[in-house]
């Protein structure tokens, strides 16, 4: 029913993997949330404990770019696509667009930029609204933000449909009649209808099997490379990531440990958490295999992240000064950001 | 060559639904061997965790299951309940994707291995609560002696799946049904979840049946791999010999839907359409209308799965013609 579409291959040429100029800047941004309390603890007059989401993360995207962001659950990088698209308030930082601080932006300014950076969810079922065909949903949007005047919308609804592969006639359709690669389509073409610079995928393709999966990654580049969209990739599935980014940072516990061009990454990784992740995923080869686990314990908790370097308490490689000093992001020998005390030593940019 | 465990002749499994009886399992043909990981794979709907719950009766009435389930050679089918029940759990265990929904959560997670050691073993009242230390030891839980009373909610999610190895493993079963258990943890515990399996299938020589939808996790885990689609075992064998030249159209459709690290940023080759709802396949190839090879020898009947050399079997008329597609180049 679905047509698939047989996309020209798309050369690696068409979004230069050379950065273009700064869309988003996040500078230490930091996002806690308040644990609910015991009535023993509050009557005991004790602090109430905070989850620490995100932790000073800095971050630039560039136009045309595709930006990967992995990591496990927990990691902060969900709360990041939501403090991206004001979601969420943040605790402190600055998120710039274009140049313009967006904690500072009023009035037609801040819907503009509503409108410029759109978010797809991972659950598409949740995030349309089962009572409205698509064509309400599409229509609302389109007037809300007057993209369109009123008897340019039918036109501009075709043209959506189009533009994610769905037949025309689907428009009359209510979300619970399609199948989940369909219905994030139709998340997707809600989130063009405002013509965005920019699309924050979270967790895009997670819940689809293999091959709906392969046909959303072929949407997400060609749409990419037709509307010169901006992309940031949230997904915890490395292959795909690797697939479709032109950097990836990696997260964790609420940090970015580590930020590189994509092959340098996969290919050469420095931080030991990204070391293990790699490790984790399994590859396709089954003449790769290992019989050793390949990193130790589980996530500490974000309510009391370690001190030192959050992934100390399971590194294999950690040393006394891990325990106590934090590494911060920096760039090491080759351009890339690490915070490891042990890798910028290796590359003699730090004693330990 | 290890002898088989478990064979399984022309299963079907039927589901009574508001729109009748929908069959969702269509005549599966599968042996498992003694000690070995055979991983199960398809996508959603091809009946792979149907078939595992098929195995240990797991349907509920008027759901039926009929063919033949030879366990040691035993048909399981025609076994009334009583009989059944001092086979699964004890001869054959199972665990879940979702460990909190399969797990008690009113019980201590020792409480619920103590139950499994009195219904399944002959161990006094002191051995099996030294027992139930020893598995949450062996299952990996760190300070197993101190989170014998812990409850599931006290438990992370990996922790959770260890614990319900755990359980499984009480009754020292010859065979562990896994129905997609790391499908929910993230990749730095499914690995860990996944060597601890391969640890268990090394020291208690059980055999194991895991069935996933990641065929990196069949790649790392199983020794052999039986691919699904619409209710029927498309193809079967070696992990290293199906992965390196599918035998089955859908198969190689599988493999190539997935990135490629040495094509980064260029279009993936997915399967195109959905997968037939069940009972509408009649009788010709389930995969035409997705499949690239497909003529009108497909349309005659529905392939057989066949035997065709090298320990591997496969229902596809194309086969042959596979091994030109060069899905690896």
């Amino acid at each position: 029913m679905m047509d698939t579409g047989l996309l020209p291959v798309l050369s690696t040429e068409a979004a230069p993997s050379s950065p273009g100029a700064p869309l988003l800047v996040v500078e230490k941004l930091t996002k806690t949330f308040p644990r609910r309390q015991s009535l023993r603890s509050l009557i005991r007059g004790e602090p109430r404990k905070r989850v620490h989401a995100l932790s000073d993360v800095d971050l630039t995207i560039h136009r045309g770019e595709t930006l990967g962001i992995v990591g496990e659950s927990g990691c902060g990088k969900s709360t990041l696509a939501r403090c991206l698209v004001r979601l969420y308030r943040t605790d402190s930082g600055r998120i710039a667009y274009a140049g313009l601080d967006v904690g500072s932006l009023k009035g037609a300014d801040l819907r503009r930029f509503n409108r410029r950076v759109q978010m797809v969810f991972q659950d598409p079922y949740g995030s349309l609204n089962p009572r409205m065909t698509v064509r309400a949903t599409l229509a609302e949007a389109l007037s809300v933000h007057r993209m369109r005047p009123p008897r340019e919308i039918e036109g501009r609804i075709n043209e959506l449909m189009d533009l994610v592969h769905l037949p025309r006639g689907a428009a009359r359709r209510r979300p619970h009649e399609f199948s989940g690669g369909q219905r994030q389509r139709i998340g997707i073409a809600r989130a063009l209808a405002l013509e965005p610079d920019c699309l924050v995928a979270d967790e895009l393709v997670s819940a689809l099997d293999v091959s709906v999966q392969a046909q959303m990654v072929n949407l997400l580049l060609e749409l990419q490379q037709r509307l010169q969209l901006t992309v940031l990739f949230i997904a915890h599935d490395l292959r795909l990531v690797r697939h479709l980014s032109h950097r990836v940072a990696v997260m964790y516990l609420g940090r970015v440990v580590e930020l590189a061009e994509t092959e340098a990454l996969f290919t050469r990784p420095r931080h030991p958490y990204t070391q293990a992740l790699l490790k984790a995923a399994p590859e396709l080869d089954p003449r790769l295999r290992s019989t050793s686990d390949a990193v130790r314990g589980e996530l500490p908790s974000p309510v009391n992240p370690p001190p030192g370097c959050p992934f100390h308490t399971r590194c294999p490689d950690a040393i006394a000064l891990c325990m106590t000093v934090r590494p911060e992001l920096k760039p090491l020998l080759d351009g890339r950001l690490a915070a490891c005390h042990i890798a910028a030593a290796e590359d003699g940019l730090a004693a330990l | 060559m290890r002898a088989p465990l478990l064979l399984l002749r022309g299963l079907q499994t039927t589901l009574a639904t508001d729109n009748g009886a929908l069959t969702v399992v269509d005549g599966v043909d599968l042996d498992v061997r003694e000690g070995e990981i055979l991983g199960l794979v398809g996508e959603s709907g091809s009946g792979k965790s149907m078939t595992l719950r098929s195995i240990l009766r797991l349907i509920r009435p008027p759901g039926r299951v009929s063919g033949e389930i030879l366990w040691r050679g035993r048909d399981l089918v025609p076994l009334r309940e009583p009989e059944m029940r001092a086979i699964r759990g004890r001869e054959i265990g199972m665990i879940f994707q979702e460990p909190m929904t399969a797990l008690n959560p009113v019980l201590s997670v020792g409480r619920q291995i103590l139950e499994n050691l009195r219904a399944h073993t002959d161990l006094g009242r002191t051995a099996r609560r030294n027992r139930t230390v020893e598995l949450l030891d062996l299952v990996g839980i760190p300070a197993a002696a101190q989170r014998v009373n812990d409850y599931p909610h006290q438990f992370s999610g990996g922790m959770r799946q260890r614990a319900m190895i755990a359980i499984a493993l009480a009754s020292n079963p010859s065979l562990l049904l896994a129905d997609e258990p790391t499908t929910a943890l993230d990749v730095t515990i499914q690995d860990q979840i996944l060597k601890l399996l391969l640890r268990l299938r090394e020291t208690l020589g059980m055999a194991v049946i895991l069935v996933t939808h990641d065929l990196g996790v069949v790649a790392q885990s199983c020794d052999r791999v039986a691919v699904m689609y619409a209710g029927r075992v498309a193809e079967i064998g070696e992990v290293s010999a199906v992965f390196a030249a599918p035998r089955h159209a859908y198969t190689l459709g599988l493999l190539q839907s997935v990135p490629d690290a040495r094509r980064i940023r260029q279009a993936l080759r997915p399967i195109g359409g959905a997968p037939p709802p069940p009972g509408t396949v009649g009788d010709r190839c389930a995969f035409i209308p997705r499949c690239d090879f497909a003529t009108a020898a497909c349309e005659v009947r529905r392939p057989p799965l066949i035997s065709i050399g090298g320990g591997r079997l496969a229902a596809c008329v194309h086969g042959d013609r596979l091994q030109q597609a060069e899905w690896a180049a």
